[in-house]
């Protein structure tokens, strides 16, 4: 495939687009995987490519243009030949992501956010990139590069500048690593590929072993796997193509989190069996891995797996001879949207449609993919159940606790010695992993994620586990020189980026929660806004429609609680102030009118006066 | 109702209702005269629980504790628009949490868009609007977005006032599902989302729409208008200067445009 | 404590103003025709259009102000207001989401002065004076410069919504207009 770069415009518009929609036999439920292929071919969509497509997939060029506009790594307006993008979680933050971004700026001649004049490069900022123990990360056409430092800012600023191919990049440059530092049961199995296969029974039985083992999900919401499964196989098919389908949930957008990413790099045969394996239980001969577009490198090598268990017959006809068990995965690519990782809409972005959570009922075990029955797992979940098709629910059952049975792999960042992927039995304290991890001076965890918990000291003894503190993997460490207030902003910003914009609560409140904490943070906050922001919280918490908004506020409602000096220092006044700078308000009229007189500023000394909505003295109208 | 079937019910803030199996909380509710305030519900359409004021409570408990206070459990909120009825469900509607909701709702789509009232043809029978009278909507208390949205004058018949849109996507569903013409679709996301025409310019005079159109009759508020026909009504003869929106819970959504 | 159930005997201070405002809200005031002799045994006014006092004493009770604040001299006023008077009503819609005037906020205000003061063959010369008043970049509500206590929608809103709203705050009671009384327009 091509990258981006490659074209340099002129390329035979028409020819790519019926290429790519030929390719996916001008299939209007490939839309996804359309788009981003023209857009790898020619740079970006531009109006006609849009109509192009929209009359290649018989579809409403409105629906191709809204999907289009939904995903961040699509591009309705022309972009730079080069496109960099800085990951900008808080653990970036925390690695000074924003000065190196403002050094290659510099050097770029560029403001963030813009394309430079000659087209050639466009630097902007984007949610987390899965690298937050080697960060902080730049994606550039969507490839990760990782650990930036000066130096490499001003090596990557010269190759673009001299216009070097990305595929001539020195590799190093490309490398992510595993960063494996604690392995359990899962990340130290030694099943061959079709090992699990091979230890299959009747799908009854297999069903049986992983209801018995206590398997739940790792994605998030702790789902019993064996339940879904047994759900999703006894859903009868519908319609005039009745099928069922497994799913594995690889968009791994949460902040913090990038054990999904380590599984599919080093146990990547394990997640397949494990789709193969729920196949075989609930009956699907198709299983779709939802691949994030952050992880797009990992296409490539992902697809060479399924190539040799294709030619290992671990996939296919028949799969290990077994008549009448057929089963093969393809490869979706998502494009730069954290709600996709919502199981609902992420079904809809695999049917090429806009990212947005469905309601519920219906459920995706009786109505997901194209309206048949489907499994959503987690990748972690699926290789768990691999484990225990191979090796037994007893022996699975004596890991962990006793609700929660197994593992967990945590995807461990911020200020520690060593970060990287931990895998623990569940039951492991927060101080355990603190210590294994050399974490120092810890002031707080926030666990699972911006949507999660924030965690202060007094609480270290608590435990990962669906019954004290559920987490999808992520756990992020911040010592005693960070300040949380500005921790729970990023949040609060990566919430505004990522809000699909379906209901109101999620797409107005994530925007006035996020205005509410800049102001606080540009010293214009008193107790007034605070007030609000608790009503924006639980206006999100109450009428959300999807667990997006409905956590949106956790980590500001959390810190208010746990870390409130953080934000009462910077409130400067207990009443009242302007929702916006004043006199920044009357900038333009100095600007037209040349005017720089007292008369043209407001006093900010009245901010510092104890009422705070007083005027300073003389002022005058 | 109750026409000899099975006839199931459920409690609406302690009020019986009626329901037929498959129904849900809304349509129950409407159908027996009782209102809940809605804004993206239209009986002729899929519901899609976008706008969620139809946000109720359903299954609250009070519980005594040990020593022997009475505190009450809120139920799970969901939206009556999309969750089905159930039988012997109780389900909470008028409450001071749900309308203080309603109202912050409400504001929300007030700062969110440009609602300049006076000025706006819809005055006086808009769906917003007139929820928020019913609630008691005195300011939009959040800061106006102030936000620069566009007006598309290039139909001969029909006007777009972009300002004005709450996004229930009720002209999308209205031209897909009724008039099979896919005029409108939404691009965008979060705070960027925004309604899209279906034409290479963007432009509404270069779609297939007629006035006649259900989907260029259906929006609640003051987006999709009709050319010569504004401010037809007099002040104090429109729809809600005569009737609280809650007063008429079965006479749905959008009132018909008069083309 | 010697806590009277009856109302104060005095009376109460009322300022009022227009800022970014067509004057409308006060002519409405006006509606409520004979029953502001009523309203006068209950209130004096004091800086307002209808007494021509300039400034604001100390100690007024409540301040109504229309109109949005577009200009510094605006937010002068206005901070006025919330120093001097212990309530503060938004009344209008102009005052409470900036109304016909924010709709200029749709618009650069650089492009509208160079619009305005555009002069044929003589470029464009946007008054400097520093007796002139700075306009905002953008017209605004007024809670969004300091906090206010009640809002009375309408533009204007009608004399009965005026005296239901004026009539249960000097009674003591939280205003409450209900169906007919609430209108945007
Ligand atoms: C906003 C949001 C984002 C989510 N992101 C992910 C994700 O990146 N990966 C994931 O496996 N589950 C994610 N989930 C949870 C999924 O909806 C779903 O519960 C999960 O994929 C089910 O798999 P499991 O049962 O194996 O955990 C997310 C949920 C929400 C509400
Ligand atoms: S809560 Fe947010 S992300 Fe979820 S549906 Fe609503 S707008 Fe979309
Ligand atoms: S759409 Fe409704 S709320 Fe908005 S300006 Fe028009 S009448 Fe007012
Ligand atoms: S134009 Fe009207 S009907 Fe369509 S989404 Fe906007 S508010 Fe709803
Ligand atoms: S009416 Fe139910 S969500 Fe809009
Ligand atoms: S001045 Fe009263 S509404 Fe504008």
């Amino acid at each position: 495939m091509r990258t981006a770069n490659s074209s340099g415009g002129g390329a035979d518009e028409k020819g790519v687009i019926e290429g790519v929609l030929s390719r996916h036999g001008h299939d209007a439920t490939r839309l996804m995987q359309i788009l981003r292929e023209v857009q790898e071919g020619l740079g970006w969509l531009s109006p006609s490519i849009l109509t192009a497509i929209a009359d290649g997939a018989k579809l409403p060029r409105a629906r191709v243009e809204g999907v289009a506009g939904f995903y961040h790594f699509f591009h309705t307006e022309p972009l730079g030949r080069y496109r960099v993008l800085w990951s900008d979680n808080i653990t970036d933050r925390m690695q000074g992501n924003a000065d190196l971004m403002a050094r290659m700026c510099k050097k770029l001649w560029l403001k963030a956010g813009n394309v430079s004049e000659d087209g050639l490069v466009s630097v902007d900022t984007t949610s987390c990139t899965g690298m937050c123990d080697q960060g902080p990360a730049i994606l550039v056409n969507y490839r990760p590069i990782t650990r930036m430092t000066p130096e490499r800012v001003d090596k990557v600023v010269d190759l673009i500048r001299r216009q070097v191919p990305l595929a001539e990049w020195p590799a190093e440059f490309f490398l992510v690593e595993d960063n494996i530092r604690r392995k359990d049961a899962l990340l130290s199995h030694d099943l061959a590929p079709g090992d699990a296969l091979r230890a299959l029974k009747s799908p009854q039985d297999v069903l049986e072993a992983v209801k018995a083992s206590g398997l739940r999900g790792r994605g998030g919401a702790g789902f019993s796997t064996g339940q879904k499964w047994e759900f999703c196989r006894n859903a009868p098919g519908t319609g005039s193509s009745p099928a069922h389908y497994v799913v594995c949930n690889a968009d791994e957008g949460e902040p913090g989190t990038f054990k999904d990413r380590v599984l599919l790099s080093s146990c990547a045969d394990l997640v397949f069996e494990g789709m193969t394996i729920a196949g075989y239980v609930i009956g699907a001969k198709k299983g779709l891995v939802y691949l994030r577009g952050e992880y797009r490198y990992l296409m490539e090598p992902l697809n060479e797996v399924l190539q040799r268990r294709r030619a290992a017959n671990l996939l296919g006809k028949s799969v290990l001879g077994q008549i009448g068990f057929d089963f093969d995965i393809e490869i979706h690519m998502g494009a730069g949207a954290y709600i996709c990782g919502e199981e609902t809409a992420l079904l809809e972005s695999l049917e090429g449609k806009r990212g947005v959570p469905r309601k519920r009922p219906p459920f995706p075990v009786t109505s997901g993919f194209l309206g048949q029955p489907t499994a959503v797992n987690n990748v972690e979940t699926l290789a768990a159940a691999a484990l225990i098709a191979a090796k037994g629910a007893a022996w699975y059952k004596t890991l962990g606790t006793a609700k929660s049975t197994g593992t967990k792999v945590l995807s461990i960042s911020g200020d520690c010695a060593r970060p990287g992927v931990y895998e623990y039995p569940y039951g492991v304290t927060v101080a355990q992993v603190l210590a294994d991890c050399g974490a120092r001076d810890t002031q707080a965890c926030q666990i699972a994620g911006a949507s999660g918990l924030c965690i202060a000291p007094a609480e270290f003894g608590r435990r990962i586990a669906f019954e004290d503190i559920p987490t999808g993997g992520s756990f992020m460490i911040f010592d005693n020189s960070r300040d949380m207030f500005e921790v729970a902003r990023n949040f609060a910003h990566f919430f505004v980026h990522e809000s699909c914009g379906f209901c109101t609560p999620c797409r107005v409140g994530t925007t006035l929660l996020k205005n509410g904490m800049d102001k606080i943070h540009e010293g214009h906050g008193g107790e007034y806004d605070i007030n609000d922001i608790w009503r924006i919280i639980r206006t999100l918490k109450t009428a959300s429609h999807c667990g997006l908004g409905q956590t949106a506020g956790n980590c500001v409602a959390d810190t208010l609680q746990k870390f409130r000096p953080s934000y009462e220092l910077r409130l400067n006044v207990h009443e009242f102030e302007p929702a916006f700078d004043l006199d920044k308000a009357l900038s333009k009229m100095r600007e037209v009118t040349g005017r720089d007189d007292p008369g043209a500023h407001f006093h900010i000394a009245h901010r510092k006066s104890k009422s705070g909505i007083g005027t300073k003295a003389g002022d005058e109208a | 109702m109750s026409n000899g079937q099975d006839t199931k019910s459920f409690f609406l803030d302690d009020e019986e209702i009626p329901f037929e199996e498959g129904q849900t909380i809304i349509q129950a509710a409407l159908t027996a005269g009782k209102y809940i305030p809605h804004l993206c519900y239209h009986p002729e359409f899929k519901p899609h629980g976008s706008c969620k004021l139809c946000t109720v409570r359903i299954d609250s408990r009070t519980i005594t504790t040990e020593d022997g206070q009475t505190v009450k459990i809120p139920g799970r909120a969901a939206a009556s628009c999309t969750t089905p009825a159930q039988a012997e469900q109780h389900v909470e509607s008028n409450t001071p949490e749900l309308l203080d909701l309603r109202r912050t709702l409400v504001q929300m789509l007030l700062v969110e868009g440009n609602h300049f009232c006076p000025s706006c043809e819809k005055s006086g029978k808009c769906m917003l609007q007139g929820l928020a009278y019913d609630l008691g909507v005195m300011s939009p208390h959040f800061p106006q977005y102030f936000s620069k949205r566009e007006v598309d004058a290039t139909h001969p018949d029909v006007l777009l006032d972009f300002n004005r849109c709450i996004l229930c996507e009720l002209c999308v569903r209205a031209s897909a599902e009724v008039d099979k013409k896919n005029v409108f679709s939404l691009s965008g996301r979060g705070n960027t989302k925004h309604l899209i025409c279906n034409s290479e310019s963007g432009k509404l005079g270069d779609t297939n729409l007629a006035a006649t159109d259900k989907a260029a009759n259906v929006c609640p508020v003051g987006v999709i208008l009709h050319k010569r026909h504004g401010f037809e009504v007099p002040y104090g003869q429109r729809r809600f200067d005569t009737a609280p929106i809650s007063d008429n819970p079965v006479q749905y959504a959008p009132v018909k445009e008069q083309v | 404590m010697n806590a009277s159930t009856s109302a104060p005997k005095r009376k109460l201070k009322v300022a009022t103003t227009s800022l970014a405002g067509c004057f409308g809200c006060h002519m409405s005031f006006l509606d409520i025709d004979e029953r502001i002799l009523d309203l006068i045994e209950l209130i004096e006014f004091d800086r307002s259009p209808l007494t021509d006092i300039k400034h604001c004493s100390t100690d007024c009770d409540i301040g109504i102000i229309e109109g949005g604040v577009c200009n510094a001299e605006n937010v002068h006023v206005l901070h006025e207001f919330r120093k001097n008077c212990k309530i503060l009503i938004a009344i209008g819609a102009c005052s409470i989401n900036g109304g016909l005037p924010a709709q200029r906020n749709s618009l650069d205000i650089r492009d509208i002065l160079a619009a305005v003061y555009a002069q044929p063959g003589r470029g464009v010369h946007i008054p400097n004076d520093p007796e002139i008043p700075l306009l905002l970049n953008e017209v605004h509500p007024l809670h969004e410069v300091v906090k206010i206590d009640y809002f009375l929608p309408g533009c204007p809103p009608s004399g009965d919504a005026i005296w239901k709203f004026l009539t249960d705050l000097l009674a003591g009671r939280t205003p409450s207009l209900g169906h007919g009384l609430i209108h945007f327009d």
